[in-house]
Formats: structure tokens, sequence, C-alpha cells
């Protein structure tokens, strides 16, 4: 048996089986195995392709307030008696941890059974062949080269400890992402969709847009640098708040190193800091993106809002930070959701006046973590919008913006759309801060 | 538990897991037995119909440490052993990759390696085109280490880290995290043309970020000034003397670095950056030194001259470059001044990317990227060198483990140092306005590599030769050609330093490799400077 394919009765029986080695006062066991496949192509041809299998146990011991994790990749009861043993020693030469929290008991997981998809389990080389084939033929008709990659991962993780907390999660994921350029290299375009069921993957209709995009892309117009309003296309979107997301830290933002710090003391939950139609929220059980049952320190994941229009209403943090700071924090989710509107992102563009539309964001990295300011460029498909459709391309842009800022002026959302693993819409912000022009195509 | 019987009870530890001769241990087996399990891999291949085959027997090891002020937050550490088979059949490539490392498991993954080919042959356009490498038969190498960090008590690495924490927050610090990644890989590879490599690596990279927080002015931080390294525990053994003075007193590192020293001083130069100028935006001459020049030559120069970024093969994420074939056959593209040569090696003793073989098996070696300021080659794998008419094949390829697939990474690209023996303190008398650079920040580039931003950890003022004093709220902006082109004067082999990226990333899936860049500190003339306080005011 390939351990990708333990069931849950086989994974507690393996992770009992290190547990029962151990001989500290309090000791965690985690499993997880993943099996991927890939296909990669460029110059309309494959690349690279393969498969591989691994799975790794981790322990986690506890003498006290001293602990420390080892791992390995061998399943052999000689390989996790070492395992154990090394984990425990290297705990007992750890010094002792003030930040140390008393070992979880069972935790209320939920069932996330969208998260898992057989088709998606068992794909095959000559399927993940048959799925990446109409990117290549969409770039013969077009004139483009195709640079694409699919990926399909299958994942398994249990946990069990001595207090008795025990989860077992299946996933699946498919993602599938290319970039189109015009034989001259003159355009570029690209579109990305991931999925957990790959019945729901499209891949042709993304290699359409990026096609689309790149032909459309050939013949920019210059538009110089400056503050102009944008539509953020949902995978562009999804970066930003992604880095929001991330931002939403207790315990920075308590100690004074944070955006989300309220000068003087204290934080700026209850405050209104984005516009009105800004609402965030996380849900593992959401069918449209299935998230973990736990967060890595083993609490469970539940329905949280942490933006509810515009106002801040929680931030994460950890066990430790929760019982310091007397606030019941709830973990970082691994997938959120961001509220829309009703309409696609075509009618966000039909009721526009004049705004950059852009495909997809590129380097994005903190420039100022005092403001959440971050650079980035834009690549793939920059578009000037006037009076309701797109009038031309233009050259690609350096950005500095901070998601907070470009939130205070949310003109319309699209309903959201499934992008890099959470549910975002496309947005219209009134103001985005472009400050120079990139030569990139 | 008394300290000696920590230590001795940790060096047990060590036997147990952490050792690198850990593959030469119980069913790890011995060399000869690496080789039967590769030749029954080559074998299989072979049955399968491949022209070519390889595989990596490959064990790697991790100890991370981190924490935050005086305490300890995680110790962890990791073992991974597995094998990774690669065929050519019908002309495309294939790769499977398994942690069963049995003949049995082997000649699987070499079975479905030739499957994902043959489904991959249906799509392929033109056959891959493999360069001649001959066989080395059975050979080894081993990276220099003086130190094992894997087999020191793990005690003595608490301890340190701890002494770090502590130092930064008695020098003011409000706040201080700190961490220590530690890596070990041995890797053995194996081919059908008759190559048995056997290779071990050590990599330190000790890091931390000193935080002050003043509740009315805000807060300001101040990374760690020393550079990941191809190095064991040696290189933590430096002390103050070790350290550089640039120009503006700051301390900066060569081969020894003291951790504690850069911790202290860090709080109090996190300090003044609080209460520092707030730079005026506009043009400015630069002087960068090496601790942050490396991360510019890397993202500028490094990644454009990818020849598999140029061809295209990375169009749909790391992106393609600016650098064409066109601009390389012209043997006229000014990439820089003609002060500035960059060249390429796998060589330098305690860099990132030193190895004696790649992970295609080929030697490896040095070679010029830009001479003269001239762009004369790329980094390519061996399966791209007929592309640039190459004799023989550059040695570019890498794999971040056994589970992954080898790929064009970039070799160390290292700035070469002036030829006229210029000092940091001679360059920056030469300045009548500019901003001295120490450490890296901030960085994005955009996917052709044409628009860079930088910032950096410390910004020093230069007035009429003289530093003046701290500014903040600095990055700057260019475009790659011009940047290079405005170089008017590198400092010599004296000040010659390696910077690098124990975690650079690229490719699909992605995976990350570690690289070195040396420089030595470079004047850059008319960049543009923004001021990030004000970037979306």
């Amino acid at each position: 048996m390939s351990a990708i394919d333990i069931t849950e009765a086989e994974a507690r029986a393996l992770l009992q089986r290190a547990l029962l080695q151990s001989r500290a006062d309090h000791c965690e066991v985690s499993f997880r195995a993943s099996a991927r496949g890939n296909l990669r192509t460029a110059r309309n041809a494959v690349s690279t392709a393969g498969m591989n299998e691994d799975h790794v146990v981790t322990v986690k011991a506890m003498f006290g307030r001293r602990s420390a994790s080892a791992s390995a990749n061998q399943l052999d009861d000689a390989t996790l008696r070492r395992t154990v043993h090394a984990a425990e020693e290297l705990a007992r030469l750890s010094p002792e941890d003030p930040e140390w929290v008393a070992p979880l008991g069972p935790q209320p997981y939920l069932a996330v059974p969208a998260a898992w998809s057989e088709a998606t389990a068992r794909l095959s080389p000559a399927e993940r062949a048959g799925l990446s084939a109409p990117g290549l033929a969409v770039a013969r008709e077009r004139g483009c080269r195709a640079a694409s990659y699919l990926e399909d991962t299958r994942s398994v993780e249990a946990r069990l400890s001595s207090t008795g907390l025990f989860g077992y999660h299946r996933a699946t994921r498919v993602d599938y992402s290319v970039t189109m350029r015009t034989a001259d290299d003159a355009g570029s375009g690209s579109a990305a969709v991931d999925q957990n069921d790959v019945a729901r993957l499209d891949t042709a209709g993304a290699a359409r847009i990026a096609a689309e995009k790149a032909v459309a892309s050939r013949e920019r117009r210059p538009l110089a640098p400056g503050a102009y309003p944008v539509i953020l296309e949902p995978l562009a979107a999804a970066e930003l708040l992604a880095l929001l997301m991330e931002a939403l830290d207790a315990r920075a933002a308590d100690e004074g190193r944070s955006a989300f710090s309220r000068p003087g003391s204290g934080t700026r939950i209850g405050e209104k800091l984005f516009s009105e139609s800004v609402t965030l929220r996380s849900d593992p059980t959401d069918a449209n993106v299935p998230g973990s049952p736990w967060a890595s320190d083993g609490r469970a994941h539940g329905s949280q809002t942490w933006i509810e229009r515009g106002t801040l209403r929680a931030l994460h943090g950890s066990r430790y930070w929760s019982e310091k700071s007397g606030t019941a924090l709830p973990p970082q989710p691994s997938r959120y959701t961001m509220d829309g509107g009703g309409g696609t992102l075509e009618e966000l563009i039909r009721g526009t006046a004049r705004a950059v539309l852009v495909t997809r964001l590129w380097y994005i990295r903190s420039v100022d973590p005092r403001t959440l300011l971050y650079t980035g460029l834009t690549r793939d498909g920059t578009f000037l919008v006037e009076d309701g459709r797109i009038v031309h391309a233009v050259n690609n842009f350096r950005f500095n913006e901070s998601p907070i800022a470009m939130l205070q002026d949310v003109q319309a959302l699209s309903a959201p759309v499934r992008a890099n693993g959470a549910m975002v819409p496309a947005m219209r912000l009134g103001r985005f801060n472009f400050t120079s022009v990139s030569d990139a195509v | 538990m008394d300290r000696r019987s920590f230590v001795s009870r940790a060096g047990l530890a060590a036997g147990a897991l952490w050792l690198p001769s850990g593959l030469a241990a119980g069913r790890r087996g011995p060399a000869e037995d690496r080789k039967a399990l590769a030749d029954a891999a080559l074998g299989a291949a072979r049955d399968e119909g491949a022209s070519y085959a390889d595989v990596r027997i490959s064990r790697y090891l991790t100890q991370t440490i981190s924490g935050r002020e005086r305490a300890i937050q995680s110790v962890s550490g990791t073992e991974s052993y597995g094998a990774g088979v690669r065929v050519l059949v019908s002309g495309a490539w294939g790769f499977a990759a398994t942690a069963d490392v049995t003949t049995d498991g082997l000649v699987r993954a070499a079975r479905d390696a030739a499957a994902v080919a043959r489904a991959n042959a249906t799509l392929q356009a033109e056959p891959v085109q493999l360069a001649p490498n001959r066989g080395y038969g059975e050979v080894t190498w081993r990276a220099p280490m003086r130190r094992n960090p894997f087999s020191m008590p793990m005690q003595e690495k608490v301890e340190f880290l701890v002494t770090v924490g502590d130092a930064a927050l008695t020098a003011g610090a409000t706040y201080v995290s700190f961490g220590l990644d530690l890596v070990n890989d041995r890797k053995y590879f194996a081919s059908t043309e008759g190559s048995y490599i056997d290779q071990e690596f050590v990599r330190t990279y000790p890091s931390f970020t000193v935080t002050v927080v003043d509740r009315t002015r805000g807060f300001a931080e101040r990374g760690s000034l020393a550079e990941p390294v191809g190095m064991g525990w040696e290189y933590l053994e430096g002390r103050e003397r070790d350290g550089i003075a640039t120009p503006a007193g700051t301390l900066v590192w060569g081969k020894m670095y003291d951790m504690v020293t850069d911790a202290r001083r860090a709080a109090a130069e996190a300090r003044e950056k609080l209460f520092a100028k707030s730079v005026e935006p506009g043009t400015w001459d630069l002087i960068l030194d090496p601790s942050h020049l490396w991360l510019t030559i890397h993202e500028s120069v490094g990644h454009p001259l990818e020849l598999d970024r140029v061809l295209g093969y990375e169009a749909n994420y790391a992106g393609t470059s600016f650098a064409t074939l066109d601009k390389w056959k012209s043997g006229t593209f000014r990439y820089g001044s003609p002060l500035v040569n960059f060249v390429a090696d796998r060589t330098q003793p305690g860099s990132l990317a030193a190895a004696g073989w790649d992970d295609d098996g080929v030697r490896t070696g040095e070679w010029d990227l830009v001479k003269d300021g001239v762009l004369v080659n790329y980094q390519a794998t061996r399966d791209q060198a007929h592309i640039l008419g190459l004799k023989r094949p550059q040695a570019s390829s890498f794999a971040q483990s056994w589970r992954d697939v080898a790929f064009q990474r970039m070799p160390n690209v290292s700035l070469r140092p002036g030829r006229d023996r210029l000092t940091p303190a001679q360059l920056v008398a030469g300045v009548e306005r500019g901003i001295l650079i120490t450490g890296d920040g901030s960085y994005s580039i955009d996917q052709q590599r044409y628009n860079f931003q930088f910032g950096g950890q410390l910004f020093h003022e230069i007035r009429d030769g003289k530093v003046v004093g701290m500014l903040r709220d600095v990055a700057y902006q260019a475009t790659t050609q011009a940047f290079w082109n405005q170089v008017t004067a590198i400092c010599g082999s004296a000040d010659y330093r390696l910077g690098g990226s124990f975690y650079d990333g690229k490719g699909q899936p992605s995976q990350v490799s570690p690289v070195s860049h040396g420089c030595a500190t470079t004047r850059v003339d008319g960049v543009t400077v923004l001021n990030t306080a004000r970037a979306t005011a």
C-alpha cells in the first residue's frame, strides 16, 4: 500500500505506534502524505512533467515547558522510534518556553467533504496531457506560444496527541495557469484557474482568455505613471487580499508594529478602515473554497468574519497571545471569501467611465509595514477602459500601493469567483498608485 | 541534569538522526549499495527504451531554530530520503520520484518516468538534444566545513541564539526575532553515461530582525547584515574584530560573522532610524555595499541571463528576459559600463552554489556573462547548450530535492572587483550628493527584468565626500541596462564579499535553490530615489 492511500483507521494506528514510543510529558504526532502530478509546457511543447509521492511523520515532544519537533519520511518502526527519541532529546535540551501553552485536547474539527475529488485523485499522465492540449491548440490557432502549468495534488493529513486530539483530512486540488505570448513577443496574456474537483476545471476557457489578451496587447499605447482608477481582475485582487489577511495579526497590532496598531495603544478593531462594500470572511466548509479543518497548531478552523461592511472585526493570533491578551483570537484562515456584487467582470467594465484594467500582478514585496505599503508590477494584459469598453492595451506599470488604502475607495465589485484558492470579486477602485513604467511585455 | 550531560545526550541524538553520515548507516547502505540501486533504476530505464537516464538518490537534513526576545520558540529537524529518476524516451523527458529507496521502488519509478515521457512525446514538437558529457566514474566532492553544525550539541546552538536576543534587548531593542537555518545535503547521482557522483553540501543561514517601537513615532526595523553561506558553524565563530566598518561606521561581515555584535548594533541603529531624516526624493548617486548590491545583481543580472527564461520556458511564472538572443548575437549589447564584468561559477569556496558537479552530472566551472560591459554568455543546462553553440555544457542544473526534477538554476553570479584597488572610503570621498546603502531590504523587478525597485537596511547621506547622517524611507527605482551603465567606480578585490539567497524561487512546481553573489562596494550615478513614506500620499 502506498502511504498516500492510508485510511483514517490506518493513520490512527500508525500515529498510535509512534505515540507509544514516547516518554515525554506530552507528545503530538502528525502524518502528511501527498502525491503530485504535473505537466509544464513552453514554446508550444512539453518542457517538464513528472509525478512524485512523499510523506512525513512529525513528532513534537514536550517536557514541561520544553518542546521540540523532529520529522522523517520513512515509516518503519526503527525510523519512528528514532524520530520520537530525537524530538525528545531536542526537547530536553531546549530552554523552557515562556510562551508555552497547555496541550490542546480534542477539537471540534468540521468535516470538509468538498475538499476531495476522486477524479482529481486519479488523474493519469494521459489525462494531464489531455487537459494541457487545448492550450497548445489555442496557441497555434491564434499565432501564440503557450507556456502553461498543470498540477494536481492529493494529500492526506492526520494528527494524534497524547491528550486525545485526533484528526484526519483528505484533499485534492488541481491548478492550471497559462501565459500566451504572440510570435513576435509584442503581446502577452495570462489566465489561471484552480479547483478541488478537476471536473470543474476549464483549461480551454483559460487558454482562450490568455490568447485573447495576448493578441489584444500587441499594440500598446503609452500611459504615464500616476494615480488612476483601476479594475483589478480577481487574480490580481487576490494577491493583495492575501497580504491583507496575513497582516491581520493581533500580536503585531497589540505590540505597536502593525498598520492595525492604534496610535498610542491598542488595535484598530471596531474602526471603519475600508469602504462599506468590503466584507471578508472565512469558512473551511465553504464548498467553493474548501479549507483545512485545522490550523498548524491544531486548533479547529471555524466560520469567521474579519471585516464587515468596512469595519475591522477580528484579528488572528496564536494560542499564547489569546491567553496573554485575554481575547479569543481565531487562527489565521487557510481560505477566505470577499463578498461581491451580482455582476460579471464584463458588466463591471461596461459600467466604468475610465480605469486601468489589470490582469495580473507580479513580484509583490513589502516596502513599509507601517502602512502595509507594497510594490510590484502589472503583467500579461494591462488595458485602458473608457466609456464602458476596453479601448487599447497600455504599458505595464510598477505600483506602490497599500491594500488598506486601495480598499478605502471601492467603487464597484463583481460577483466573487474562485482565484488562487480564494473567492474574490473583480474590483473597481477609485485610486491605485502607479509609480513608474515597466517596459516588460 | 547538568550541562555536561546535556551535551552528551545531544551527541547521542546527533548519532541517531542528524549525522551527515546517515546515508552510510543501516539500510541506507554504503556507496556500493547505492550504486546497485542506481544501476537497477538505469537498467529499468534502458528496458523501457530510454536513450538516456539518470538517478539521484539523496538525503536532506535540515535544522531550524527560531525564537524571539530571550526565548526559543521552535526547534525542529527534518530528514528526507528518496530518489528521482529522469529518462529520455522518444525524445521527451519523463521524471518520477519515490521515497521507497529499494530496488523495487526505483525500478517502479523508472517505469513511471518512462510512462510520463511517452505521454509527453505526443505533445512534443522537437526532440530533446543533450550536449556531450563524459561519464566520470565513481567520484566524490565535499563542501569545505570545519565544524559540522549537525554534530554539535543542540544546547550550544540554542544558547547562542538566546545570547543574540539578549544582546539586542540589552542594547535597547523593543523586540527581536531570530533564527538559524541549517542544511546538510548528500546527493548521489548516477547516469547511463557512467557517472557515479557522491557529493555533500552544508549551508548555514543566521538571521534576525530587531524592532524599536515608539508609540508616538511608530516603529523601525533593522535586519541582520550577515549572509547565508555554504559553510559550517565556523562562519558563526566571528568576533567584533572580524567586522568591516563601512564609511558610515556600520559593521558588515565577510567570511566570519559575529551575530551577537550585529544584534547589539542593530538595536542602536534601529533607534537611530526611527529619528532619522526622511529622504528627499529625486536623483542621487549611490554607493552600494556588497551586503546590499548582491541582491540587485541577483535580480537584474542573474535571472535575466538564465537561458530558459530568455527562450520562454519560464514565461508562465518567473517570466522571460529583456536580454534576448539577438542582443547576445550582436556582440555589442552594452549591459553595463566598461567597468562592469559579471562572471558565473559554482566553484567559489564557501559560496551557496558551490559543487563539484551539477544535477546533470556536468563538471562545474567558471565563465564570463558580461565582459567589459558587453553581454557575452548565458547560463544553460545540458539540453540547452546546443542553442548557444557551446562545445561543452555549463553546470547550471539543480533540483531542490530528490522529489523534484532538475532544471536550469542560477550558478553564483558575481561582479568582478575593480582593477584600481579603490576603497569604499575613496568612493565616498568623490561623491558630492549621495546615499550609502547597506543591507538588503525590499526588492521587486518585472518579469522581463527591466524595471526594478530596491530598499535596504541602512541609508546614510553623503554630502561633499562625507557621510553626514542617517536617512530613512529610501528605495531606488531604475531600469537594468541604464543602472549598470551608470556604474562609475568599483572597489578593489580587498573589498570583495559574498552575499546570497538561501531560498531563490523559480519554476513550476516552484523550487528553491541556494546561490551566492560576490561584489565589492560600487558607485552608481544618477539613480531615481523614492520616499516610501510618501509613495501613497
